[in-house]
């Protein structure tokens, strides 16, 4: 293993950036600036680390880090990431660095505190995705709730601070719950590793319930319908940055949760419950599109588009269930999970762009109504094409990184079931309708008012962002085989996790999962995947 | 027995602190007006000497001495030196608003270091008396303070309110004591512990005391439904003085119940633990409900210790070393995070103007974004928010409530919490959200201030990113 701690060093270097950024204060407005995209690109620079060190033959935790944190109840300082946490890592520290620029001339109140926000959140986000004890896990996770509110809070919109007290009393109403799940199961192994959790045995009514509690934080999160309501409104009120790092990343960690903790720790309860997620995901797809299609306002119109997005995610996860159980299929499973991992690395990329893209009209015009705009094109031809390649891949356009994980979901859920896939695939029709709706009023036609008239098109800081984000985007479309490598063994790892009965032997009539095979693949995470 | 001068060495810290008031009484006669300030740099000299020896003497064995009434053990080590410092932050605090004011007077130190005094008896007591005689201490030096403002009509209601209720309380307490004694003819806690062994719950005298004891712990606490004193004189008193009696006293309360329940009534457990269960769940949820509709942050912080009484006592109820551990965890902490809170209130507020309502906090962040920064802290901490270490003691006392599969309890507490997080983030708001009232001045404040406001956010956020040196402090002190 890696002896140089490169996640601790991921997780800390931007919150020092920030610390250094907030006690550099306000004076010189550019200073703070600078030192808080050279944090931001440094933290971006390291994480790359973990990209080049990385040995995706194995499902094993890697750059692992363990030291006592609290001996007496055996918490640890545990970190390490896997196939399915190191992309995300990457996308974290990726989008953080466009945030930074993103703010440059447009946060003239207080800069720094909103640099030192992003930084420290990225530093806590990228925490989250690497912590292998559930209570370092659950510091990150709700640490992350603080910053976030004070951004939308701040520097956020007129009615934003109804928007961000909601988005904290959702999240938290979710997580406190699956805190007392953790404690539960910490009774149960023994130690808050989750890897142990992953490990142990639990009876079916003890697996719904701890999938329920893990279901209300992820699920708000997400966020799934019905818990979805908050995530309209902070995005909205949200400055140009908050909204990227809430829809690229934030809504990331809800799908993460369900990789990491609901499947693997109670796979018999995702799997009788499954029907629940992939009913929910599938509600979120059709009737969220819909929803999307009327609305008026372009950031709630990309809000709703991610939350029927998010919904492809689970749907990706849970279809898993119903194609291990039956026999007659093999393969789609993994498929599933690794569309749905694919879909949000792409969805990390194009909901920040479209953010990027309303912020970049909202600072010139000061309006996110889809009527206030028409015939941008004329005055902002740039910006135009770059809003049109975002709206397309969007929409889930072939060569483009949206169609890949949508293509995968949509064909392992063709497995599954033939009419899921039907109303799933409806997506792509749907996606393009509001998208492009979208895209045909604000930015072709005649130029439609004066305000219009006079727009600059974009600058050398926006022409960066939204070029460096479309050059992700394509190379994940042209290629996502480098990002499919790189999680394939812990997703076949996981995938052989969850295809395994965990209840106790008293209950093992009631698996609808294989039986266990060989005992000792029980305890722990099983090591090596089957190639 | 003899007079034995080596059993004055474990209470060396209560000597000082009695040394320290005494001399500041009689130096006070002889202080010019423009000099008063001299009161408090020696208050505080008594408080840093009484730690000093609160280290000194302690570590070590178990030590009981004058004839059993007191008792020195890792629990009473901590807690002294937790109720010194904790009283020192209150001391700095203070002084500006006092000097403000003009009432730097010595009575004023004189009653805090009293009141010091009566908690670090209560903390080394070994008998219903003792404590009873520390918890007597302490309460009349704290009717006193909050009457302190002798000009101020609200002050003196809130003062004879207290002093009423209070003395039901204590009338309730010695009522309870006297049963125990009745039934087990002693009134220190290793020989009752005996009695109650052999007895049992037969006993329904026993029993019958148990009540009172626990409605009497209750009332110290303010607990629901015993609370009704708390928001009154919160709001009533002068802020110095809710400062003073807002935080250390709860770790006295903290010392009263442990003392009396696990040390002396342990056998018992049965019975007061079901008290305790009734009493923690109206506490959490009363207190953060009423809450929610405060507009006077006093007010708001009154309920808002309420409801983290009911967290304290779910460690209290596990009657376990590791309940008893984390209950002991959550009291410290709230002490310091309820001086933190009261300090940043009394910072606030300036000659002829008391910051009283959460209107008063908008803006922080632009008038004084340190300030700010701190006074977040201890509201994410309140709201038990990881880093900080709210969120530590409320695992801990959730980690020993489901401990005892009472899953059902944890699950109540933190539904409650997250109705109380609402009423923390309100305060947030007002300091970052909103902007400053156009007549706000800018806030001047002393280096010793700012110095002791800093360190008391710093040490939420030390202490939740590093629990382990405190936590297995408090765990030592019920091996």
């Amino acid at each position: 293993m890696n002896e140089f701690p490169l996640l601790t060093l991921v997780i800390w270097l931007p919150i020092i950036g920030g610390v250094v950024v907030l006690a550099s204060g306000d004076k010189s407005a550019n200073l703070s600036k600078w030192i808080g995209l050279t944090f931001a690109v440094l933290t971006f620079l390291v994480s790359l680390g973990l990209w080049i060190g990385f040995d995706s033959t194995t499902a094993q935790m890697q750059f692992v880090e363990r030291s006592a944190w609290i001996p007496t109840f055996n918490v640890e300082y545990f970190l390490g990431v896997d196939g399915i946490s190191m992309p995300l890592i990457i996308l974290t520290t990726f989008i953080t660095i466009f945030v930074i620029v993103a703010g440059w001339e447009v946060i003239t109140y207080k800069p720094s505190q909103y640099m030192a926000a992003f930084l420290i959140m990225n530093g806590i986000m990228v925490g989250v995705f690497s912590a292998l004890d559930a209570i370092l896990f659950y510091v990150f996770w709700e640490a992350m709730l603080i910053p976030m509110f004070i951004i939308i809070g701040v520097w956020g919109g007129p009615n934003r601070v109804y928007a961000t007290i909601k988005f904290f009393l959702y999240t938290f109403f979710g997580s406190v719950f699956m805190l007392v799940a953790l404690i539960y199961l910490y009774f149960q192994s023994g130690s808050f590793s989750i890897l142990d959790f992953q490990g142990l045995q639990l009876g079916m009514t003890a697996q719904i319930l701890i999938f329920i509690a893990f279901l209300l934080a992820f699920a708000v999160k997400v966020p799934m319908f019905p818990v979805h309501t908050w995530l309209p409104d902070a995005h909205v009120e949200a400055p140009t940055g908050g909204s990227v790092i809430l829809a690229a990343i934030m809504l990331k960690i809800g799908g993460y949760g369900f990789l990491r903790f609901s499947m693997p720790i109670t796979p018999d309860a995702s799997a009788s419950l499954a029907w629940l997620i992939i009913a929910l995901s599938l509600i979120a797809i059709l009737y969220i599109g819909f929803v999307a299609l009327v609305q008026q306002d372009m950031k709630k119109l990309i809000a709703y588009s991610s939350i029927a997005h998010m919904g492809f995610v689970t749907l990706g996860f849970f279809i898993v269930f119903t194609i291990i159980q039956n026999p007659a299929l093999s393969s789609g499973s993994v498929m599933g999970i690794e569309g749905g991992m694919v879909q949000m690395i792409s969805h990390g990329f194009i909901s920040g762009a479209l953010f990027l893209c309303v912020g970049v009209l909202y600072d010139r015009v000061h309006s996110r109504e889809i009527a206030d705009y028409g015939g941008v094109v004329n005055t902002m031809p740039w910006f135009g094409a770059f809003m049109v390649f975002f709206a397309m891949s969007n929409a889930g356009l072939p060569g483009t990184s949206g169609f890949v994980g949508e293509f995968m979901v949509i064909l392992a859920t063709f497995r599954a079931d033939f009419w899921w896939a039907v109303l799933a695939a409806t997506t792509l029709i749907l996606a393009a309708a509001f998208t492009l709706w979208m895209v045909k009023r604000v930015v072709f036609g005649e130029v439609k008012n004066d305000k219009v008239a006079v727009l600059q098109d974009l600058n050398a800081r926006e022409t960066f962002n939204l070029g460096a984000l479309a050059a992700a985007v394509l190379a994940l479309g042209l290629w996502p085989a480098p990002l499919m490598n790189v999680m394939h063994a812990t997703v076949e790892n996981l995938v052989t996790q969850v295809s395994v009965c965990k209840l106790p032997a008293a209950e093992s009539a009631d698996c609808v999962l294989a039986r266990p095979a060989p005992i000792a693949e029980l305890n722990g995470r099983p090591v090596a995947a089957t190639h | 027995m003899p007079f034995d001068a080596a059993n004055l060495l474990p209470i060396l810290p209560e000597i000082a602190i009695l040394i320290t008031a005494c001399v500041v009484l009689v130096v006070d006669l002889y202080l010019k007006e423009k000099d008063k300030g001299f009161n408090h740099t020696l208050s505080l000299l008594g408080l840093v000497v009484a730690i000093a020896l609160t280290g000194a003497v302690g570590g070590g064995e178990r030590q009981i001495f004058f004839d059993g009434n007191l008792v020195r053990d890792a629990m009473s080590d901590l807690l002294k030196g937790a109720i010194l410092l904790v009283s020192l932050f209150a001391f700095i605090y203070a002084r500006p608003w006092l000097k403000d004011r003009g009432m730097l007077v010595g009575e004023f130190y004189v009653l805090g270091l009293l009141a010091v005094l009566g908690m670090l008896i209560m903390v080394s007591a070994n008998s219903f008396l003792t404590i009873y005689l520390g918890l007597e201490l302490q309460a009349l030096c704290l009717y006193a303070l909050v009457a302190f403002d002798r000009d101020s009509k609200q002050g003196a209601e809130a003062a004879m309110k207290y002093f009423v209720l209070g003395a039901l309380g204590s009338g309730m307490l010695l009522y309870g004591i006297s049963m125990i004694y009745g039934a087990t003819g002693s009134i220190e806690f290793g020989p009752v512990a005996q009695a109650v062994a052999e007895q049992g719950i037969s006993n329904k005298v026993l029993v019958f005391g148990i009540v009172f004891l626990v409605i009497g712990i209750g009332f110290k606490f303010g607990a629901v439904p015993f609370h009704m004193w708390v928001p009154d004189i919160y709001e009533g008193a002068p802020t110095p003085a809710v400062l003073i009696l807002g935080s250390a006293p709860k770790i006295a309360a903290f010392a009263l119940a442990i003392r009396m329940l696990a040390d002396g009534l342990q056998g018992l457990l049965a019975d007061w633990q079901g008290m305790l269960i009734i009493l923690a769940v109206l506490s959490m949820g009363l207190g953060n409900l009423v809450a929610i509709a405060q507009t006077n942050i006093k007010r708001m912080l009154a309920y808002s210790t309420i409801s983290h009484v009911g967290f304290i006592f779910l460690g209290l109820l596990a009657g376990s070393a590791q309940g008893y551990a984390s209950a002991m965890f959550y009291a410290i902490v709230y002490a310091v995070m309820a001086a933190g809170a009261f300090g940043i209130l009394l910072i606030l507020s300036r000659e002829g103007f008391d910051a009283e309502n959460l209107d008063d906090l908008k803006g922080l962040n632009d008038r004084d974004p340190w300030y700010a920064a701190m006074m977040a802290i201890i509201m994410f901490s309140m709201a038990g928010v990881p880093p900080t270490v709210g969120f530590m003691a409320k695992l801990l006392v959730l980690e020993s409530v489901i401990r005892l599969d009472l899953v059902w309890l944890a699950l109540l507490a933190v539904a409650f919490s997250i109705i109380g997080a609402f009423y923390y983030l309100r305060v947030v708001k007002f300091i970052y959200f909103d902007r400053p009232a156009l007549n706000a001045p800018v806030l001047v404040t002393t280096g010793g201030v700012r110095a002791a406001m800093t360190l008391n956010g710093l040490a939420l956020l030390a202490l939740g990113l590093f629990p382990a040196a405190l936590l297995s402090l408090c765990q030592a002190a019920f091996v």
